[in-house]
């Protein structure tokens, strides 16, 4: 397990964001038209070639516990049309307690189909290498509730977990509304813990469909809005919505002309097992060309 | 297993690189060759001829639209320009969308295309932008010809 202190894992946070941004220094072009969502996926992949850099922060309350902030940073690579690839890398902080580093995850995402269709499937698969101090609650998977992110850092972060998870996306856009349906299955590789499972749905549309034609920031064509509902779906033994947590979140997102896009989204627990309040809100730049540019710096072919 | 700074530094660049080779890797060459810069050879167009007939026949509901031009010059600009060059003139990935096989297709055809891409060759699917979008990128690509053929 990454076993480093905030003291150490700070300046390495420090040095990628870095590096990422460093690289707006480079005449990449600007091509930002993101989902509002945080958790669900719709089925649209990230360009081929495009590298979409971003910053993710949850608040959570947490009962009987301190308050914590969590945030994870995902570089998002377009591979081809049909894939697409993502490194996380996660921390928080606890309130009244320590910041620590938590772990990677690294995603995948393949488009089964060739052309748009009624019902579009993503195949998706993820192995994650995290800490059981991890509280970016990207998903809800099993029996996953409020309990369990109770524990002082220094206790948590001794769990290890090493679990592969796969997703079926589903997802269809028609006038201008986007509807996605996720399915999870997770299993940890190490340790006997049966397959748990869980569920994310999003609903969410531009608040204008046709674009404006001059350049501008607070365009409505600029703005998507929505809302998505996540929560576990139990185990292998008791598979189903009870003793897990659920949440309702509405989302946001603002994509400006820079290539630039912010979301927000206050998410609300539905049940005593969920925290009350999860607020998330994040930043995001996409780099068109990264690609071809780390081709060309690596001496690629040319094409 | 306790993992230091610098190996986990090394993971993640050999990892990085590892991805960026294989997607190198996994576009076909026949692809790579047939999208490049220039190499506008007749099988890059001929996805044009696989819309059906349903689609080929729309009509765009832009057409008469005075502000879809500029619009869809914008959009074509943020989404289209990096792959189609900056005057979709032909870029290093995708091919002209001034040829007379683009120009001649009909507007429901360029619809259809943008909206279910050409996966296999590199083009993604469009249809996250809202259907007006789309028809306002068909509106700008056919003023195109019509501005190329206006000075003649």
């Amino acid at each position: 397990m990454l076993n480093l202190p905030f003291s150490k894992a700070g300046p390495l946070f420090c040095h990628l964001y870095l590096l990422a941004l460093g690289l707006t220094a480079f005449a990449f072009r600007a091509e930002a038209q993101e989902s509002p969502y945080i958790v669900a996926y719709d089925h649209y992949l990230e360009e081929p070639g495009s590298l979409e850099v971003e910053y993710f922060s949850t608040f959570g309350t947490q009962r009987g516990g301190n308050d914590f902030h969590a945030f994870w940073a995902e570089f998002e690579y377009g591979a081809t049309a049909w894939w697409t690839t993502e490194l996380y890398l996660d921390g928080q902080t606890t309130f009244n307690d320590s910041t620590i580093f938590t772990g990677f995850r690294w995603e995948n995402r393949i488009r089964l189909l060739q052309r748009e269709h009624f019902i579009n499937p993503v195949l998706y698969f993820e192995y994650e290498h995290i800490s059981g101090a991890d509280k970016i609650l990207k998903e809800i998977e099993g029996h996953d509730g409020e309990a369990d992110s109770g524990d002082r850092n220094a206790l948590a972060r001794k769990e290890h977990k090493h679990e592969l998870e796969f997703k079926l996306l589903l997802s269809k856009t028609f006038k201008g509304w986007n509807i996605a349906e996720n399915t999870l299955a997770a299993k940890s590789i190490v340790g006997s813990n049966p397959w748990e499972f869980g569920y994310a749905i999003g609903a969410s549309r531009p608040l204008a469909l046709k674009a404006s034609a001059k350049r501008c920031s607070f365009c409505r064509e600029n703005f998507v809005a929505g809302v998505e509902m996540y929560g576990g779906l139990g185990d292998r033994h008791s598979f189903g919505l009870h003793d897990t947590s659920h949440y309702l979140a509405p989302v946001v997102a603002w994509n400006l002309p820079s290539s630039w896009t912010l979301r927000l989204s206050p998410g609300f627990g539905l049940n005593d097992k969920s925290h009350r309040l999860l607020l998330r809100w994040g930043v995001s730049r996409e780099f068109s060309g990264f690609g071809a540019t780390i081709e060309r710096v690596l001496g690629g072919h040319k094409r | 297993m306790t993992m230091t700074r610098t190996t986990f530094l090394c993971l993640i660049s050999a990892a990085f690189i590892f991805v960026l080779a294989l997607s190198r890797a996994v576009v076909p060459v026949s692809a790579q060759k047939k999208t490049g810069a220039g190499e506008n050879d007749d099988s890059v167009y001929a996805e044009l001829g696989k819309a059906p007939k349903k689609a080929v026949a729309r009509r765009n509901p832009m057409e008469h639209d005075p502000e879809a031009v500029a619009a869809g010059a914008k959009l074509f600009e943020l989404h289209c320009a990096e792959c189609h060059g900056e005057n979709a003139e032909g870029g290093r990935k995708a091919p002209s969308l001034r040829t007379r096989e683009v120009q001649q297709a009909t507007p429901g055809t360029l619809f259809w295309i943008l909206t279910n891409g050409v996966v296999r060759r590199g083009m993604p699917v469009w249809s996250k932008l809202p259907e007006p979008q789309r028809w306002q990128i068909v509106t700008y690509v056919k003023s195109l010809g019509a501005a190329e053929k206006s000075p003649q």
